[in-house]
């Protein structure tokens, strides 16, 4: 179901609306939206899939749609088909109305409710009454969510809404869509969010107390995620004045012993770029997180891509050692926020969080056993008399002090140092100290995060490899294609890859393909670099959006032919 | 600590990279002294610095120390105080680094007022990166880049933090080692965003404002000075005859950033980790 509208017409207030009502009625369901970046006018929509089976994928194909403003129909004719039903306005629709539209008096029942502000709640009212859902989970609801301005107005919300409901019963029942049935055991023990939410919670769970950003779409909703929750759960919250003093208060504050995060989007993440050096250089943990959108420069504000993993591998001069986590659904991303903070405090690193658009603002359903938290160790020591905050050991991880925590003194230098952190230009020690910081990379290796593999990749003769929020595409399009010559592998750590990575992709004797949101294959060179695995065909996409099910699915066909 | 004779300092081996003659010398003994005289224990003392000749000063003493980068001491130096508010933060660098490459660092940590005291050295000149302009040099001056002299105007920073209402302004000079050491030790002592500008001759790359200029260019403020009037303050920053010495400014009562953010006494690495209780409960809104 599609629900469109300009900018300031309430289609969020649809979506919100509609979406707990459905899952509290026990339905799966998967949303995202794309918008343009204006506050006032445009086109924008939001897409609710209601599925029989968790998820997490955008499809092209609308079954429903409802059109406030007539641009719907030219931006969206191509994903319609000939049993899409259409709800709108004939007056405002346009030229294009024929026998798929509905004509829908949203004015009208808007104004017999109280309002004009009333027409989007008798729109749920119709969808609600088409996909069969008693009226009395969404008065309910809105009983819940208005009481606090007066019965008047949840008066009025559900009159609006029956209304609607009404208009859509008259349906007649050949003409509505077919939905599937809703799974009861879902109905108590589901959550539903986003995932900007998931990484938020990820990041409470790991402890974290400290966070200091400076807005840029679509990083800042993990810091007010964390801002809205900073009281409860004691975390220092700051706007920094911009992204570089961002990641140098965040490592300040992680040198005194703070569980430090940063988020941003690629530009911002640009102007950290000297900072993740310094965290480098100076062994102090940081988690580093980077809400993907299309650039290069200012790009396309409100869309998404995958266009920044080289610059995440990359990013800051000099050598030293990171990992990089992409997730692809809410239980990666609630899991990825915390590995990134326990292999920050273990190995002293910048840990970056690679996210993007797509799966920052997709809202979908977790059953809640599927949290999991995990121990997250802020690795701090008592320092004696005699500490030496860059002391060599066994595998290279000094204790790490912070600064009134014992009697001794924790030095910390971005210019090349000795064990007790004072500044030197020996060229032994200067060697020493990079052994000693490089050498964590083994072990960040062989911990590296398994990918996920569906079907199996042995018998197949083609392995599809996705990373990052591409993994609801492929699981889904594989599962159509429901063809044992196809394997997929979907990789939730980027850096380092999982030591398993050629022997699981076949040692080259496999087919590869790449599934990636970008145009340069920036993944498919990162595995020919680790492995000497060359992709086979890659499947990329650029324009500002995600990979829609039938686009992969059509892609992968073509493989099989070519 | 207090029973050390010289708790702050490094070992004699210590290999001091300033050259012999340079007014870093000066003012290290000076902040040195000043911390002495306040019986600050080393580990409750962090000393935040950015890259340059000054910069380095935080080598030199016995305290902890975050040597971060180019320009970026007061952001690390936020994030280090509100982590951890007990311990006292002192920033350490140069006019480049300060005014120039952390020059936006400067106009919002006076905004937000934090406590620490940034004790800049100003030497009108790059003497790391071999005597190109700062911020602060003075026009015509002729460097190897700013061939035919300096264009511009130097940045003025003791007016700058006056109008940003910075609670503590002040400017001192190497040479007077006993007056530097009273205003750093006031400075550390105060609760807030202390600036304290301090004329530090390069005796190497800046020709022109050598020790005999300082020392002609400078004065003692007025007698009748009025360092709780901040429109008087201005007046002085603003004088082109002589640069006046000492406390231009103090304000005691301006909130500092982490009373009004509400920052606790208990510094973050003894926070508990988050119980699974209120884990649960914040789940909970998302049914
Ligand atoms: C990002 C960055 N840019 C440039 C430099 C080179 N650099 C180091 S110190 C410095 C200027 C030093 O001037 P100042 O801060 O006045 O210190 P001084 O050496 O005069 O004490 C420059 C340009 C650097 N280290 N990092
Ligand atoms: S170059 Fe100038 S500022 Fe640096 S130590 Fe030498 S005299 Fe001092
Ligand atoms: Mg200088």
């Amino acid at each position: 179901m599609i629900f469109e509208g300009a900018a300031g017409q309430g289609i969020q207030t649809i979506t919100s609306l509609l979406l707990p009502v459905l899952r509290k009625s026990g339905h799966h369901v998967f949303s995202c939206m794309e918008y343009m970046s204006r506050i006032r006018g445009g086109s924008n929509s939001t897409e609710i899939r209601v599925t029989g089976k968790p998820r997490r994928a955008y499809v092209s194909r609308i079954d429903l749609l409802l059109a406030l403003t007539p641009l719907a129909y030219e931006r969206l004719h191509g994903r319609l088909h000939e049993r899409t039903l259409i709800f709108a306005e004939k007056q405002t629709f346009g030229e294009h109305w024929d026998e798929r539209c509905i004509d829908t008096p949203l004015g009208r029942f808007a104004t017999e409710a109280g309002g004009a502000v009333y027409s989007n709640v008798s729109a749920v009212g119709v969808v609600l009454a088409v996909l069969g859902i008693p009226l009395e989970r969404c008065v309910a609801y809105l009983r819940e969510q208005f009481v606090g301005k007066g019965e008047e107005v949840v008066a009025h919300n559900i009159k609006a809404a029956q209304l609607g409901y009404e208009f859509g019963l008259a349906l007649p029942a050949e003409r509505r869509p077919k939905f599937p049935e809703p799974a009861t055991e879902l109905r108590d023990d589901s959550l539903m969010m986003d995932g900007t939410s998931a990484l938020g919670i990820g990041a409470i769970a790991a402890g974290c107390n400290f966070i200091c950003s400076y807005p840029m779409s679509p990083g800042t909703g993990v810091l007010t995620f964390l801002a809205a929750r900073a009281k409860n759960f004691g975390i220092v919250v700051d706007q920094a004045e911009d992204e570089i003093a961002a990641i140098n208060a965040g490592l300040g504050a992680s040198y005194a012993g703070a569980l430090a995060m940063v988020t941003s989007s690629g530009g911002g993440f640009d102007l950290m770029q000297e900072g993740m050096s310094l965290a480098g250089m100076i062994e102090t943990p940081i988690v580093v997180h980077i809400g993907q959108r299309p650039g290069p420069a200012t790009g396309l504000p409100t869309r998404t891509e995958q266009g920044d993993l080289d610059l995440a591998l990359h990013a800051g001069h000099g050598e030293f050692a990171r990992a990089i986590f992409a997730p692809g659904t809410l239980g990666e991303a609630i899991d990825a926020m915390q590995r990134a903070f326990a292999a920050a405090q273990r190995y002293q690193i910048p840990v970056i969080v690679l996210s993007d658009q797509y799966l920052l603002d997709a809202v979908s359903t977790i059953h809640v056993d599927e949290i999991e938290r995990l121990p997250v160790k802020p690795d701090i020591v008592e320092t004696g008399q005699d500490y030496k905050r860059y002391a060599f050991t066994e595998d290279g991880l000094s204790p790490r002090g912070v600064p009134g925590f014992g009697a001794g003194i924790v030095r910390v230098d971005s210019d090349e140092h000795d064990e007790e952190g004072v500044i030197t230009e020996s060229f032994e020690m200067r060697q020493q100290m990079m052994d000693k910081r490089l050498q964590r990379l083994e072990a960040l290796r062989r911990e590296a995060l398994r990918p996920t593999v569906i079907g199996d990749p042995r018998e197949a003769k083609i392995i599809v490899v996705a990373w990052g929020s591409n993994r609801g595409v492929l699981e889904e399009a594989l599962e159509r294609l429901d063809d044992r010559r196809f394997a997929g592998v979907h990789y939730a750590q980027v850096w380092p890859l999982a030591p398993n990575t050629a022997e699981l992709l076949g040692e080259g004797r496999k087919k590869i393909v790449v599934i990636e949101n970008n145009a340069l294959w920036q993944f498919a060179n990162l595995l020919h670099r680790e492995t000497g695995i060359a992709a086979f065909r890659r499947i990329l996409k650029a324009t500002g959006e995600p990979f829609s099910v039938e686009e992969i699915l059509a892609k992968l066909t073509e493989v099989t032919h070519g | 600590m207090d029973s050390q004779p010289e708790p702050f300092a490094m070992p004699s081996s210590t290999d001091v990279a300033w050259c012999p003659g340079c007014g870093n010398h000066m003012l290290l003994k000076a902040v040195r002294g000043a911390l002495e005289e306040l019986r600050i224990k080393p580990e409750n003392l962090v000393m935040v610095s950015g890259i340059g000749q000054a910069a380095k000063a935080p080598q030199y003493l016995k305290v902890n120390m975050f040597n971060g980068l180019h320009g970026r001491a007061l952001p690390a130096a936020l994030g280090i105080k509100l982590a951890n508010r007990n311990l006292t933060v002192v920033v350490e660098s140069g006019d480049g680094d300060l005014y120039g490459e952390g020059g936006n660092h400067f106009l919002h940590a006076i905004r937000r007022n934090f406590d620490v005291a940034i004790i800049a050295h100003n030497n009108m000149i790059y003497g790391l990166t071999k005597g190109q302009a700062s911020p602060t040099s003075q026009r015509c001056m002729k460097t190897p880049v700013q061939v035919g002299g300096v264009l511009l105007e130097p940045f003025n920073p003791l007016a700058v933090a006056l109008a940003l209402d910075a609670p503590f302004v002040a400017r001192a000079f190497a040479g007077n080692i006993e007056q530097t050491r009273a205003i750093i030790a006031e400075a550390i002592r105060f609760k807030g965003c202390a600036v304290i500008d301090v004329f530090q001759p390069c005796v190497v790359f800046n020709k022109l404002n050598t020790w005999q200029w300082f020392r002609e260019h400078t004065c003692e403020l007025p007698e009748d000075h009025d360092l709780s009037d901040r429109i008087m303050a201005m007046q002085q920053a603003f004088r082109s005859d002589k640069f006046p010495l000492g406390i231009f400014y103090r304000n005691d009562k301006r909130e500092t950033y982490e009373e009004l953010a509400g920052i606790g006494e208990s510094p973050l690495f003894r926070q508990p980790p988050t119980s699974d209780e209120a884990f649960r409960a914040m789940l909970d809104a998302f049914r």
